[in-house]
């Protein structure tokens, strides 16, 4: 079943004005104005708005030259997809699970549904009675795809109903899929009855009804198909010949087999998720540290205790701590691993607890876990095993990144670059490895890279010569034995025409310091001056 | 006379045998510093050849991937570099976790919590000069950790001066002449050191060559260094209380 709302930020704007339709504010013309580039743009207009000229994406100065009296208001897009989203939790008292069809729309699964309201037309009343009911101008169908019942709620009769057959044989064809193979003319999925059914019935649509995007449905108007009867006349190779694009907004081929359900199109549910929270309103407000240490520690066992329940560990965790005096402070912790450990947490919390200011007292404290993951129960530890046996990695890694920060404990990974310096990332360090290429054999690279290159001097028998000899940081190191040069190109493909490539060599000094030094540049590439050289890496 | 009555000379003497010279393929110190110049890789080198050479020796020569604590102080990094990771060895490669530690404080700390961990194979520390905050205290404290955990760390220290400490081995390590390589002799070949033991408990003190080819960790007697023999070495800053 596919709801459409047709006018859902005007209806928005109606509630929270708290007027009736067409009575109090809503009487006079008003738009809602988004900010664009080129200006204030009309978003959305009421009826008496839309009576006096004022269109949807229009410019407000156009639309003040036609009616001068045209009140405003702004716009809320993001106030209207949350709406959307709470309304799709609402729907689901029709079906067992809704999603949101951006940006006006919603759709609900009510296969098998439909007889607990008494058939699919007496469903649809009560959608419709619902809908009134809050004040929302709402349209809605039912039929056997998404794409189909999206069809029909904007472009078909009020309340229509497509329903391909009894919901009898449909649950007989389901529960018996090993059947389909043997019976003729039983393909997978619907069957081709189906199909043919759904486009006979959505013949006469315009093919804005495929939910393509302005760029596709400009090409077919100009093809003169106009109605998606006029689609099935053409044979498919041309369709795909024409519409080579991947995406199903501006493919009206892909989008034509999902409104047939030839093509699976999956939905995302809204599913309402609660944070689990703990909190602990205190009697005495409490002033000192070891009361607070106190308190924190009850609340991560409370929040062990809660995160044990649904089975599920916290990545990210906030403190709130309300005072008397009207201000609150709040502490945010990331952890490497899914964890319920209460000391764990506990013991993280105490380090970020030093520069809260406690004023008059604090008189409520209130942990919530914004994040978390499945984490299944474990053997806990026995006796003092944990003091023996030392701490786990994510134990480890979450104690170094409270106090150092998370930017400070990273691991390097490969990235596909010539690069040297850009051949490493970094990334935290329990996040999986991405795949990568195997290093080559005839690589020798440096065991420590500078953060950054250091300029050197070199001495060298020829420009294009082995060098001699270089200063380093005031040392002077004459080379005793050198491999190379290793050419590595500027990669063209990101960097500007004017970087220079570099020859890098290996070398080794009369003591046995083993450097990885680089030309920048060839003389006369004409690409700036003389070739500079610079150290970059540290041999084993 | 029947001689099988007397202890042997060995068991006689054995109360005052001096102890065995360090050699490679054994199970090291728990707690070793390496000391070396911010100059050169030496340090980190060495420190990462002689841990591989003795969890090869725990574990057997096809070594486990597992996770290993790389730290250092911002002095450390802004002077010797950052770890590269196509410069590892290629079994250690993918266990790198780095530490960026801002000031030694911080540094100490993630070498005691990385001791504290079950689940790494070893910490390696770099810290540059001698802060205030690494004194015997922080050592100890860091020998008592290592040895009651079980893994092994190796503390780099560039600049640094011998200040007292309680690492199990100290090693001054700088850069030798490496073998000619294989296929070219003009290029520099496998990773050398020239390595002195110059503290250990259960060693006597003694001056390698170290060479880290594919084969292991090679020792060689420094050709410049008397062998003394029986003899005590030169006291130097070592204790000389009876060991």
């Amino acid at each position: 079943m596919a709801i459409w709302l047709p006018r859902l930020a005007i209806d928005r704007w109606r509630l929270a004005e708290a007027c009736q339709r067409g009575e109090g504010a809503d009487a006079a013309p008003l738009a809602l104005i988004a900010e664009t580039a080129q200006g204030l743009r009309i978003a959305a207009a009421n009826d008496a708005g839309l009576a006096a000229g004022a269109v949807p994406g229009m410019m407000l100065a156009d639309a003040r030259a036609v009616c001068p009296a045209l009140a405003v208001g702004p716009s809320d897009p993001g106030g209207d997809r949350a709406f959307l989203e709470r309304l799709a939790l609402w729907a689901r008292r029709w079906g067992p699970w809704a999603a949101v069809d951006e940006p006006d729309g919603l759709c609900v699964d009510v296969t098998g549904a439909a007889h607990l309201f008494g058939g699919e037309a007496r469903l649809l009343a009560d959608v419709e009675a619902g809908c009134a009911a809050r004040g929302l101008a709402a349209r809605m169908a039912i039929a056997p795809t998404a794409g189909a019942a999206w069809a029909l709620a904007r472009y078909g009769a009020e309340r229509a109903i497509l329903d391909s057959f009894s919901p009898s044989s449909l649950r007989a064809e389901r529960s018996t899929p090993g059947h389909h193979a043997g019976r003729p003319g039983v393909l997978r999925g619907l069957s081709p009855r189906n199909d043919e059914r759904i486009s006979e019935a959505l013949a006469d649509l315009p093919v804005a009804a495929l939910r393509l995007d302005g760029a596709a449905l400009l090409v077919l108007r100009r093809l003169g198909l106009k109605r998606l009867g006029d689609l099935h006349g053409i044979g498919r190779d041309a369709l795909k010949r024409r519409f080579r694009d991947r995406s199903p907004d501006a493919n009206p081929l892909l989008r034509l087999d999902q409104l047939l359900g030839r093509r699976p199109e999956p939905l995302l549910p809204v599913i309402a998720v609660s944070a689990p929270l703990v909190q602990r309103r205190l009697l005495e407000p409490i002033r000192y540290r070891e009361l607070l240490d106190r308190v924190v520690a009850d609340l991560a066992a409370d929040m062990e205790h809660a995160l044990e329940a649904r089975g599920a560990g916290a990545r990210r965790l906030e403190l709130g701590l309300w005072r008397v005096d009207g201000d609150a402070a709040f502490r945010t912790l990331e952890l490497a691993a899914a964890t319920r450990e209460a000391a764990h947490i506990a013991r993280l919390f105490a380090a970020r607890l030093d520069d809260v200011e406690a004023g008059f007292g604090i008189e409520l404290a209130r942990l919530r876990a914004t994040w978390t993951e499945p984490l299944a129960c474990e053997q806990g530890a026995l006796g003092s095993a944990g003091e023996e046996q030392g701490t786990s990695l994510a134990v480890c890694i979450d104690r170094l990144s409270v106090r150092l920060g998370a930017a400070a404990v990273r691991r390097p990974v490969a990235h596909a670059s010539h690069i040297p310096e850009r051949a490493q990332r970094w990334q935290a360090p329990l996040e999986p490895d991405a795949p990568e290429q195997e290093q080559m054999m005839f690589h020798a690279r440096p065991l420590k890279l500078l953060d950054r290159p250091e300029p050197i001097e070199v001495l060298y028998a020829t420009p294009d010569g082995y060098p001699r000899q270089f200063r380093w940081r005031a040392g002077l190191h004459e080379v005793v034995r050198v491999a190379g040069p290793e050419r590595i190109a500027p990669e063209w493909w990101r960097q500007k025409g004017s970087a220079r490539l570099r020859d890098y060599y290996r070398v080794e000094d009369s003591v046995g310091r083993r450097y990885w030094i680089y030309r920048h540049g060839i003389a006369g590439d004409g690409r700036g001056g003389p070739p500079l050289w610079y150290l970059q890496g540290l041999y084993a | 006379m029947d001689l099988s009555a007397f202890p042997p000379v060995g068991a006689l003497l054995s109360p005052f045998t001096p102890a065995p010279r360090w050699q490679p393929g054994r199970v090291g110190a728990r707690h070793s510093e390496v000391f070396a110049s911010a100059e050169e890789a030496s340090g980190a080198a060495a420190a990462l050849a002689l841990w591989v050479d003795g969890r090869r020796a725990a574990e057997g020569a096809a070594l486990e991937e597992r996770p290993w604590l790389w730290v250092q102080d911002a002095a450390a990094l802004r002077r010797s570099g950052r770890p590269y990771r196509p410069g590892l060895p290629a079994a250690l490669r993918r266990g790198l976790i780095h530490v960026a530690a801002r000031k030694a404080e911080d540094a100490l700390f993630a070498l005691e919590e990385g001791v504290r961990c079950r689940d790494l194979a070893g910490v390696i520390g770099e810290i540059a000069g001698n802060p205030r905050a690494l004194d015997f205290t922080a050592s100890r404290r860091l020998s008592l950790a290592a040895e009651r955990h079980g893994v092994p760390l190796f503390l780099v220290r560039l600049d640094a001066a011998r200040d007292l400490s309680s690492a199990r081995m100290r090693w001054q390590v700088r850069a030798a002449m490496s073998p000619p390589a294989r296929w070219n002799p003009q290029a520099p070949g496998a990773p050398a050191w020239h390595a002195e033991l110059f503290r250990a408990r259960g060693h006597v003190p003694g001056e390698w060559i170290l060479t880290d080819d594919e084969h292991g960790l090679d020792a060689s007697q420094h050709p410049g260094a008397p062998d003394h023999g029986d003899l005590a070495a030169a006291a130097g800053d070592r204790s000389l209380a009876a060991r």
